[in-house]
C-alpha cells in the first residue's frame, strides 16, 4: 500500500483539472458528432479542447460557499427594504421608469442566457467550456430571479411592473431587446458565446448593467443597487470566459478568423442598437444623473473597447466597421431615442416627460455640438404645449427597421435632421433597415431577418388584439384593444408623468412617512 | 411578552405580478412563485432555431410526453437559486467537516485494504456516470418545458458534477491522482464497467427530454444510488470504512431528497393522462433491463454472491416507488 502519493498537496490547477477536465472521456459506443451534434455545424473548428485555458476554477463546494453567503445578504437587505417602505427613499417617482424598463426589458433576458448557457453547457465538446457555461447558467438564473425579487416591491406599489413576462413578448420596444437574445439563442453554440458571452457580457456590460446599477445607486434604490453589487463577481466570472472563449477559438484555427471577425461585427453593431435605451434611460430618466450617455460611451467603450480591440489585433481581429458611425450617434441617440417614446407615449409600459430647465442646462453642457442646436427647441416646444394642456402623443404607428426592431429613429450619418432608411430586396420583397449596420447584417442572413415579429406589422395585420375583438365594429379603437392585448392598464401604467397615479402616490406616501399631517 | 413596532403602513395596489395572481389570486407570493412560475416564454418567438428549424426557440413538442399546464410540475422543495444554494452550502459544510477530519487524522489510511480497494474499484469510476448525469440534467434544462422542470434540473446537474467532484476527493483521499488515472482506465476498458458506459453513453444521445429524464433521474439513479450508498456503504461501516461513509454522506442525503422531486414529477405526468401513464411507464421497463445489466458486474464485485439478491431487493423497492408514482412497471 503506497500512500505516498496521496499526501502530496496538489496545485488549485491541477486539483480543479481533476475535478473537471478528468471528468469527461471520448464516447466509443455513440460517435461522438451524435453526442455533440451542435459542434461543427457553423464552421468553427477545434482542434484541441484541452487546450481550453480555464478562466476560473470554482468547484461546486467553493461555490456554494461564496454564493450562498451572497444570497443570505441580498435576501437580508431585501427584506428590509420591504419592511421598511425603501422604496419612498427613491430621489424621485420618475426614476422608478427606468426600474420598469430594467424588469420587463433586462431581467426576462438573464432568463433566456440561463436557458442558452444551459445549451452552450452540453454542446461543447470540451469539458472546460461546458463547466464554465453552467455556472454562468445557474449563475443567470439567479439574477433573473433576484432582480424579480428585488424589484417585486416596487411591483406591489407602482404601475408598469405588473405583467413583465407577458408585456416581452408583445409590446414593441420590448422587442428590441427580446429578438437581440432570440437571435442568439436560435444561433449555434459558438455564435451564442460571440453574441452573449463576449459581446454583451464582456464588450457591453459597463454600459447597461454598471449604468443601471449606479442609476440606482445615486437615485437612493437600496433593493437594486443591493443586487447590482452581489451580481458583481458574477459578472466578472462572465467576462472571463466570454473573452477566453474568443480566445480560445481564434487560437485553434486560422479559419476561424472570418467566422468569428463576422460575428463580432454582427454582434456589437446589435448591441449597440440595444443600448439606444440605456443611453435614453441615462440622460432623461435619472433625475440624479451617473453621468452622460456620451461620456459613458466614451469611457466604456472608446477607451476600455480600444484597449480590448488593441489587445484581439494579434489575431487579426480589426475593430467593426459599423462602429465608426457611433462616433457620430453618440451625441445623437439618446435625445433622439427619448423623444420617440415622449410621443408614443400611450404606447409604452413607462411614464414619460420632458426635462425641466435645470435638465435642459445639464444636457445642453453634456452635449454642446447638438443638444442646443437640434432638439432643444422641440423640447421645449413640447413641453409649453403640454402646460397648455396639449400634451403631444402621435397616434400613427413607426415603422420599425427589420434586424434592430426599433422604429425608424435614427438620422443619416452627416445629417442629423435626415431619417436613415435603407432597403433590401429578398425573394421579391422589400426589407427596410435603419443603418448601414442593420442592412449589414440582414443582408448576410435574409432567411433569419425575414422571420422577425414586427410588432407594428403585426397590429397593422390585426394579430395584436384580444380574443374576440371586431375590429370592424363601430367605434372600434385600434390603440386601445393594442393597449389591452399588451395587459396594460390604459391611463396607469402609460402616458405622461405628470398627472399619473405613480407621481400621486409617491407624493401622498412620502409625506405619511415624512410629516405628521 | 410581545412588543409591536410601527411603522408606517401603506396599503399596496397589488400583492403580485399578474401572472402570478391569474394563477394563485392577487396574495403575497412565495420567492419560489415569483422565480419560477411563468418566466419562461411561451408565445412569441423571433427566429427558427438554426439547430432544429422545424421547432421552436421552446417547444413543447420536444419530448412525447403532454402537459396541458407544464408549470404543473413543482418542485416539493420549492427551489429557487438561494433556497438551493443556502441548502446545498450547508450540506458542503458537513460534507467538508468529514473530509477535514478524514485527511488531518489520516483516517483514510486505518481502512482496511480490501474495503479502500473496493472503493477504488466501484466508487470512484462512478464519477464518469455522474458526469452522464450531468450531461442529461444540463440538457433537460436547455430544451425542456416550462420553468419548474428546467430550474430543478440545472441544479441536479451541478448536484451531479458536485457528486463526481465529492467522488474525484474520495479517489485522492484514498490513493491520490493515479486513482483518478486508474479509475478512467476502468470506465474506458476494463469489462466490470463496460456495460455501465455503453448504457450511459446510449443515454447522451437520447432526444425527448421527459425519456432522459425517466431513464437518468428516475431509474439509473434509482437503481443504482440505493445500491451503492444504502447496502455498499453498510457493508463499508460494518467492515471499518465508516471513513468511507462519512465521505459519501452527501450523497445519501441528496438522493433521498431528489428522489422526492423525481416521484413529484413522475406522479404528476403520470396522473395527468392514461397516455403519460403508459408511455413513462414503457420508458421505465425499457430503461431498467439495461441499467440493473450494468449494475451487474459491480454488484458482481461489491457483493460476490449475494449480488443477485442485492439487486433484486434494489429492484423491488425500485418498482415498489414507480408503482406510488403511478407506473405500471
Amino acid at each position: 500500500m503506497d500512500m505516498k502519493a496521496s499526501k502530496k498537496k496538489l496545485g488549485l490547477k491541477e486539483k480543479y483539472a481533476h475535478m473537471t477536465r478528468g471528468l469527461g472521456w471520448e464516447t466509443s459506443y455513440q460517435p461522438m458528432d451524435k453526442v455533440f451534434p451542435q459542434a461543427t455545424f457553423e464552421g468553427i473548428k477545434i482542434h484541441d479542447w484541452d487546450k481550453w485555458e480555464d478562466p476560473f476554477r470554482l468547484t461546486m463546494d467553493a461555490y456554494w460557499k461564496y454564493q450562498a453567503e451572497k444570497e443570505r445578504k441580498l435576501y437580508a437587505v431585501l427584506d428590509a427594504f420591504a419592511q421598511n417602505n425603501g422604496h419612498l427613499g427613491i430621489t424621485d417617482a420618475r426614476y422608478l421608469n427606468a426600474v420598469k424598463l430594467f424588469l420587463t426589458g433586462i431581467s426576462p433576458l438573464e432568463y433566456v442566457a440561463h436557458r442558452g448557457f444551459a445549451a452552450a453547457g452540453r454542446n461543447f465538446p470540451g469539458v472546460g467550456p461546458r463547466v464554465a457555461c453552467l455556472m454562468q447558467s445557474v449563475d443567470e438564473v439567479r439574477h433573473a430571479q433576484t432582480q424579480i425579487h428585488a424589484l417585486s416591491n416596487y411591483n406591489k406599489h407602482y404601475d408598469g411592473f405588473h405583467d413583465f413576462k407577458h408585456m416581452l413578448e408583445r409590446v414593441w420596444y420590448l422587442s428590441v431587446p427580446k429578438s437581440f437574445f432570440d437571435d442568439a439563442f436560435s444561433a449555434g453554440p459558438f455564435e451564442w458565446m460571440i453574441a452573449i458571452g463576449f459581446s454583451f457580457e464582456y464588450v457591453l456590460t459597463n454600459l447597461l448593467f454598471v449604468p443601471f446599477m449606479s442609476g440606482a445607486a445615486y437615485n437612493g434604490d437600496m433593493a437594486t443597487v443591493t443586487f447590482g453589487f452581489s451580481a458583481q463577481s458574477d459578472e466578472a466570472r462572465h467576462m472571463t470566459l466570454g473573452l477566453e472563449c474568443i480566445k480560445f477559438m481564434l487560437e485553434q484555427d486560422p479559419d476561424n478568423l472570418p467566422i468569428v471577425q463576422k460575428w463580432i461585427d454582427k454582434w456589437a453593431w446589435r448591441g449597440i442598437r440595444v443600448l439606444t435605451l440605456v443611453g435614453m434611460m441615462m440622460d432623461y430618466m435619472l433625475p440624479k444623473r451617473v453621468m452622460s450617455w456620451k461620456e459613458a460611451w466614451e469611457i466604456y467603450f472608446e477607451q476600455n473597447g480600444g484597449a480590448l480591440f488593441n489587445d484581439l489585433a494579434k489575431y487579426g481581429i480589426k475593430v467593426p466597421e459599423c462602429l465608426t458611425q457611433c462616433t457620430e450617434d453618440k451625441e445623437h441617440v439618446s435625445h433622439q431615442a427619448w423623444a420617440t417614446f415622449y410621443q408614443y407615449g400611450g404606447a409604452a409600459a413607462f411614464h414619460t416627460w420632458m426635462p425641466n430647465d435645470e435638465e435642459m442646462d445639464w444636457l445642453s453642457a453634456k452635449y454642446p455640438n447638438t443638444f442646443d442646436k437640434y432638439y432643444r427647441a422641440r423640447f421645449t416646444h413640447w413641453r409649453d404645449e403640454a402646460e397648455k394642456g396639449n400634451r403631444f402623443y402621435t397616434n400613427t404607428l413607426p415603422m420599425l427597421c427589420q434586424v434592430c426592431q426599433i422604429p425608424m429613429l435614427f438620422t443619416e450619418p452627416g445629417d442629423p435632421t435626415k431619417i436613415c432608411y435603407r432597403e433590401s430586396e429578398y425573394q421579391g420583397e422589400k426589407y427596410h433597415t435603419c443603418s448601414d449596420g442593420c442592412k449589414h447584417i440582414f443582408d448576410d442572413e435574409p432567411e433569419k431577418y425575414i422571420q422577425a415579429w414586427l410588432p407594428v406589422h403585426q397590429i397593422y395585420q390585426g394579430n395584436c388584439f384580444p380574443e374576440g375583438t371586431d375590429p370592424t365594429a363601430e367605434g372600434f379603437d385600434p390603440l386601445a384593444a393594442v393597449l389591452d392585448w399588451y395587459h396594460f392598464n390604459n391611463g396607469k401604467d402609460n402616458m405622461d408623468f405628470e398627472g399619473s397615479r405613480d407621481q400621486a402616490n409617491f407624493a401622498m406616501w412620502r409625506g405619511m412617512a415624512t410629516k405628521n399631517t | 411578552m410581545q412588543i409591536d413596532l410601527r411603522t408606517v403602513s401603506i396599503k399596496p395596489l397589488r400583492h403580485t405580478f399578474d401572472h402570478i395572481a391569474r394563477r394563485f389570486g392577487d396574495k403575497p407570493a412565495s420567492r419560489y412563485q415569483e422565480g419560477t412560475y411563468d418566466i419562461q416564454q411561451t408565445d412569441i418567438f423571433h427566429y427558427r432555431p438554426l439547430w432544429e428549424p422545424e421547432r421552436k426557440l421552446f417547444d413543447k413538442a420536444r419530448t412525447q410526453v403532454e402537459m396541458k399546464d407544464w408549470y404543473d410540475l413543482k418542485d416539493p422543495r420549492q427551489f429557487y437559486y438561494g433556497a438551493w444554494t443556502i441548502a446545498r452550502s450547508r450540506q458542503q459544510d458537513a460534507a467538508e467537516s468529514c473530509f477535514d477530519m478524514i485527511e488531518d487524522r489520516q483516517l483514510g489510511d486505518i481502512i482496511p485494504a480490501e474495503v479502500r480497494q473496493m472503493a477504488l474499484d466501484i466508487l470512484v469510476p462512478m464519477r464518469h456516470v455522474e458526469w452522464g448525469g450531468n450531461m442529461g440534467n444540463s440538457y433537460i434544462s436547455a430544451y425542456g418545458y416550462g420553468t419548474a422542470i428546467t430550474q430543478p434540473c440545472l441544479y441536479h446537474a451541478m448536484d451531479h458534477l458536485a457528486v463526481a467532484q465529492y467522488l474525484t476527493r474520495i479517489g485522492l483521499v484514498l490513493d491520490g491522482p493515479a486513482s483518478l488515472d486508474k479509475a478512467k482506465d476502468a470506465w474506458m476498458q476494463g469489462a466490470m464497467w463496460q456495460p455501465m458506459r455503453q448504457h450511459v453513453e446510449n443515454l447522451l444521445v437520447l432526444q425527448d427530454w421527459f425519456e432522459i429524464f425517466v431513464a437518468q433521474n428516475l431509474v439509473l439513479e434509482g437503481l443504482a444510488y440505493p445500491m451503492l450508498y444504502d447496502y455498499l456503504d453498510g457493508d463499508f461501516s460494518a467492515n471499518g470504512g465508516t471513513a468511507i461513509s462519512m465521505m459519501t454522506r452527501f450523497m445519501a442525503e441528496w438522493s433521498t431528497e431528489t428522489a422526492k422531486w423525481v416521484d413529484a414529477q413522475i406522479k404528476v405526468a403520470a396522473a395527468e393522462s392514461p397516455e403519460n401513464a403508459a408511455l413513462l411507464s414503457a420508458w421505465v421497463r425499457q430503461y431498467r433491463a439495461p441499467t440493473l445489466a450494468a449494475l451487474a458486474p459491480l454488484a458482481a464485485r461489491a457483493f460476490g454472491d449475494k449480488a443477485g439478491d442485492v439487486l433484486a431487493e434494489v429492484t423491488s423497492q425500485f418498482n415498489a416507488r414507480c408503482a406510488k408514482a403511478g407506473l405500471s412497471v
